[in-house]
Order: C-alpha cells, then sequence, then structure tokens
C-alpha cells in the first residue's frame, strides 16, 4: 500500500524535475531542480531495496556533482541573451520525434510478454529483499570479490579525471 | 491503482526508467546549451542506473549466472556513478575551456572541425 504511494509519489517528483532541467530556459533552475529529481530517484532506489546506492546517489549525485554544476554555472554567469532561446526547427522536431519513439518501444518492450510479471524469478526477488539485499555488506562482497580489478581501476579513472579536470580548465600550468 | 502497481511492479520501475531516458535525450537533442546538454546526459544515466537496480531487485531468472548474485547489478550502478562523476568533471573543463576562447557555451557554434 504504502510502497505504491511512495512510487508514484517520487516518481512525479523525478519526472517533474528532470521535464524541467530540459524545458528552463535558464541553466541554474535546470540544475536545482536536478538536485530535486535525484532526492526523488533516491527515494525509488529505496523502495528498490539499493539503499546503499540511494545513499550514494545523494552524497556523488545530488551533492559532489551538482555542487560542480552550480559552480561552473555561477563562474560562466551567462547573460540573458547568452542563453539563447527554445526554438524549433525541422531536424529538432525529427530529432524529437525519434527520441519519443525509443521510449515508446523500450516501454513497450517492458511491458510486453517478455517481462513475466510471476513465476520463480519474482519468488526469488521477494526472498532476495528478506536477507539483507543491497546493503552496504552484501553490495561491499560483489564489490571486492566478483568485481575487484573494475573497482580499483575506478580509483584511476577518478585519477585520470582530477588530472585531466586540472588540466584542460586550467589555461597555462 | 494500489493493485495494479503490485501486480507488475518491475514494469513501473522500467517504464519510469524510460520515460527518464526520452528526458534525457530529448535535452540532448532539443537544447543549445552545453551545460544542459550535460545534464540531461545524467539524467540518461540516472535512467540506465535505475534499469540495473530495478532487473537486480526483479531478475528475470531464478539464479543468477555470475558470482555475487544480483547485487552485480547494483556493483554495476556504483561503476555508473563513479563514470558520471568523472566524466562530469571532464566536461565541465572542457566547457570552461571552450567558454574561454569563444565567449559561448551553444553548442551550435562549436563548429571548427566542421569541413
Amino acid at each position: 500500500m504504502a510502497e505504491a504511494v511512495l512510487f508514484y509519489l517520487f516518481a512525479a517528483g523525478v519526472l517533474a524535475g528532470g521535464s524541467q532541467v530540459v524545458l528552463r530556459r535558464n541553466p541554474i533552475y535546470g540544475a536545482v531542480s536536478l538536485v530535486g529529481c535525484f532526492f526523488f530517484l533516491a527515494g525509488i532506489y529505496v523502495l528498490l531495496s539499493a539503499h546503499l546506492i540511494a545513499i550514494l546517489q545523494v552524497l556523488v549525485y545530488a551533492g559532489a556533482v551538482m555542487v560542480l554544476f552550480v559552480f561552473v554555472i555561477m563562474l560562466l554567469n551567462l547573460k540573458e541573451e547568452e542563453l539563447g532561446e527554445l526554438r524549433f526547427t525541422f531536424w529538432k522536431v525529427v530529432g524529437l520525434v525519434a527520441v519519443l519513439a525509443t521510449a515508446a518501444v523500450i516501454a513497450w518492450r517492458a511491458l510486453g510478454p517478455a517481462y513475466p510479471s510471476t513465476g520463480p524469478a519474482r519468488d526469488n526477488a521477494i526472498l532476495l529483499a528478506a536477507e539483507g539485499f543491497g546493503g552496504v555488506k552484501a553490495v561491499g562482497r560483489t564489490l571486492y570479490l566478483a568485481a575487484v580489478l573494475p573497482f580499483e581501476l575506478t580509483s584511476l579513472l577518478l585519477l585520470v579525471a582530477i588530472v585531466a579536470a586540472v588540466v584542460v580548465a586550467k589555461g597555462k600550468i | 491503482m494500489v493493485d495494479f502497481f503490485h501486480a507488475h511492479q518491475a514494469q513501473h520501475y522500467l517504464v519510469l526508467a524510460a520515460l527518464l531516458f526520452a528526458l534525457g535525450a530529448a535535452g540532448v537533442v532539443l537544447r543549445r546549451n552545453a551545460i544542459i546538454v550535460l545534464m540531461s546526459i545524467e539524467l540518461m544515466l540516472n535512467a540506465v542506473n535505475l534499469t540495473f537496480l530495478a532487473f537486480a531487485r526483479f531478475p528475470l531468472v531464478a539464479n543468477s549466472p555470475m558470482q555475487g548474485g544480483f547485487s552485480q547489478g547494483h556493483a554495476a550502478v556504483f561503476f555508473v556513478i563513479a563514470t558520471a562523476a568523472a566524466e562530469a568533471a571532464v566536461g565541465l573543463a572542457i566547457i570552461i575551456a571552450v567558454f574561454r576562447s569563444r565567449t559561448s557555451v551553444n553548442v551550435d557554434e562549436f563548429d571548427s572541425l566542421k569541413l
């Protein structure tokens, strides 16, 4: 009961926040609504019993990444005439139709007979949710046992990103 | 509405992910502001994360063929989040560097590689 109500509430928040990103002319409004969208999405993750990922979503996405976005928007300090208006050209309409068709195909596949709503997979899913699924311990075991090489490579990726960001953004080293 | 949700839980999450991905893709296609394009890419990455988590919670097979069970989906989301953070840092650095030489963030004006 509560799960269904919360899902529809969070889903409405996610879609409202996400649509503001696309529709708002000023990027600062888009960035703030994107933060709200990420918070609602963290709620959706909790409903999927992905507790660790929900915390990471708030810390990394709503915290670190969006601070970076807001910082850059403030730094560039775009004037009103530099923002540009949302105008529709022929190719944009074509692109929008392609996007809507893609979403429709994905949604149709998700709703179609390919995905059984009952059966062994579903019982197993309920079982999984009971024993600490998605917590720090379960995900940590997977990360350090089954995916330890990608996990270590991620640290290298972040180091490369730090160095690259400094080299690219700084004019003269 | 409550019964409908409980009968088709996985589909709800997957359709929400499809809609979120469509929003992000529409942002990339329609908007010309490079910062908003980057934010739309973040939206699409989050839609993919939601799909990973939905399939980890409601798997199609009874037993996971991989070591680590269905937590593998959560591990994949962890890597996507790390990659998205790196992508945002480098992407915004590129925007700052381009803004310095062009005084613009309009992606239509970034055409010096065009023949």
